[in-house]
């Protein structure tokens, strides 16, 4: 090599580590501060009330929904609990790309810490509110695959006094069917039709307070501060960052990357890292399932659920049903919309996306960066210039919001 | 020879740093943006004010606003007909929700209910306006 090359790549060199340097904690600008700090757990807003659930925030409900969540035996088998994917030491979820219970889901199970922030719930949003997402699962052919009556049965049968000492008088069930419910087997819905419709009412209205029950108990579950939590408090306090809280270099330029150019706070924003919202992001179909629309399948779900906000076992007025009301119904950007998930623990819980797509977060960074075209609708996203450096970095922070 | 290299090396590497903060400022509303809450519609029909319920208007939350819809002589529009549509132009999508004309407050002025930003950043917020005056639109930026 001549000596003029030689020069030149030194040249570079120093260049280089001055621009690297630039991206140290050394160097945030206040700006740049002020804007991480939007992140912080600490700046998390009290949970909002739930009008519509008017024992979500009761401790006797919440406790008789802790015992809902782990009962097995609200399931056709006996074997499949809340509790059985939504796993109680694992972020409540499951490591698996496809729900198990009964059958296999065709999507990823959700973790639950801060669920109850989110004005829609599942991925594609297809119920309105915690305590009617929580019905969902129950009368699902691949989750808990049982039938209303069954659940009611159940009640009557094995928690009758917490029930009653919460929601007041169990209905007569006496002449009620053992199995029969709206998405059962052929003979189940028959039955269910059977039925007068003061007897529907009266099951109905039982497996909406089974439902409120357990959103009261899901309500508690909340996040916890993290390394970055700490390091951004510190920041915030204009403290240096000690210990376990001083990010290294490249979890600062991941940081840096996350808020900055590769755009991932568009989305993930806010302490919870989080929009609420449903996008395409062009992930790839799962392999196996049947092509999965998201928010644009789900829309005529959420309107047909007779447990959403506009319905009868909603407590409180109208006034609370702001989002059902002003929902958007239609348009290009519905299809293959799914929620924004939290980031908040992610880096140790793969696989990622709604259908376990991508194995690691090396893998989803990628993804980001390459922004491929989707398999239906319109991806979000756009192509990112990241360097191998700046990849290993945006993982680098992931992780802080795991430790 | 080598000191010119050298240079040339350096002029380089300034304007990599300078495209990466380019880059990572890319997406920051422009500087320039009229951020007026009184407008006169496209087509001089009307002279429209909006303006939030409630500041300052809280991210992820549904809020209310108050359009006022006047003539361009100062006279209030009582029989306006008003649809509100939106998004981020920086993002190339809509808004998170369909917000409506909700109730008649007298004076012009009307409710828009159903807004929610879900995003910091540069929204809009078009309101087109039907009257015994003729159709027209106004288009209001918000920064969030």
């Amino acid at each position: 090599m001549s000596a003029v090359l030689k020069m030149s790549f030194k040249v570079l060199a120093v260049g280089i580590s001055l621009f690297l340097a630039g991206c140290s904690g050394e160097q945030l600008s206040d700006e740049e501060k002020q804007l991480i700090g939007q992140f912080r757990l600490s700046e998390l807003q009290p949970l909002p009330a739930d009008p519509t659930n008017k024992y979500a925030d009761q401790s006797g409900p919440a406790a008789f929904g802790a015992t809902l969540f782990f009962e097995q035996r609200l399931s056709r088998d006996g074997n499949v609990a809340c509790s059985t994917c939504h796993i109680s030491d694992r972020q409540f979820q499951d490591d698996r790309p496809f729900g198990k219970g009964v059958g296999e889901t065709k999507r990823r199970t959700m973790p639950l810490a801060g669920v109850a922030y989110s004005p829609w719930f599942f991925w594609d949003g297809r119920r309105d509110s915690l305590w009617a997402q929580a019905l969902g699962p129950l009368e699902d052919q691949n989750e808990h695959a049982g039938t209303r009556t069954a659940y009611a049965q159940l009640i009557a049968r094995e928690f009758k006094d917490r029930y009653e000492n919460i929601f007041g008088p169990l209905p007569d069930l006496s002449a009620v069917p053992a199995s029969a419910g709206p998405f059962g087997a052929e003979a189940e819905r028959a039955a269910w039709m059977a039925m007068s419709d003061d007897q529907r009412a009266a099951v109905d209205l039982v497996f909406a307070n089974m439902g409120k029950a357990i959103a009261a108990f899901e309500r508690t579950l909340v996040h916890k501060p993290t390394r970055f939590d700490r390091f951004a408090d510190a920041l915030a306090a204009g403290r240096q960052p000690e210990k376990d809280a001083a990010l290294s270099e490249d979890e600062i330029l991941g940081l840096r990357l996350f808020v900055g150019k590769a755009r991932c706070s568009t989305c993930h924003t806010g302490p919870r890292f989080t929009d609420d919202h449903f996008h395409n992001t062009g992930v790839p179909q799962a392999d196996g399932k049947p092509l999965d629309l998201g928010r644009e399948t789900a829309v005529a779900q959420v309107l047909a659920d007779p447990f959403n906000c506009a319905g009868r076992f909603r407590d409180g007025d109208e006034s609370a049903c702001g989002e059902l009301r002003f929902m958007v119904k239609e348009g290009p950007e519905l299809k293959r919309a799914f929620k924004t998930p939290s980031l908040r623990g992610a880096a140790s819980r793969p696989p990622y996306m709604h259908a376990g797509q991508f194995k690691s977060l090396v893998e989803v960074v990628e993804h980001y960066a390459a922004a491929p075209q989707s398999p239906d609708g319109h991806s979000e996203l756009v192509r990112l210039k990241l360097s191998e450096r700046e990849k290993t970095a945006l993982v680098a922070f992931l992780k802080t919001l795991a430790q | 020879m080598k000191k010119r290299i050298a240079a040339a090396g350096a002029a380089i590497v300034v304007v990599l740093v300078i495209a990466a903060f380019a880059a990572m400022r890319m997406m920051a509303p422009p500087d320039d943006l009229d951020l007026a809450r009184s407008k006169t519609s496209e087509n001089g029909l009307y002279v429209v004010t909006l303006a939030p319920e409630a500041e300052p208007v809280q991210r992820s939350k549904l809020h209310v606003w108050i359009a006022t819809v006047q003539r361009p002589d100062g006279s209030p529009v009582e029989d306006a007909a008003i649809a509100i549509d939106g998004g981020m132009p920086q993002h190339g999508h809509g808004l998170p929700t369909a917000p409506q004309a909700g109730g008649y407050l007298g004076d012009g002025r009307y409710r828009i209910e159903g807004l929610r930003f879900n995003m910091s950043g540069w929204w809009e917020l078009k309101l087109t306006i039907g009257s015994a005056a003729g159709k027209d639109a106004v288009v209001f930026n918000v920064v969030l």
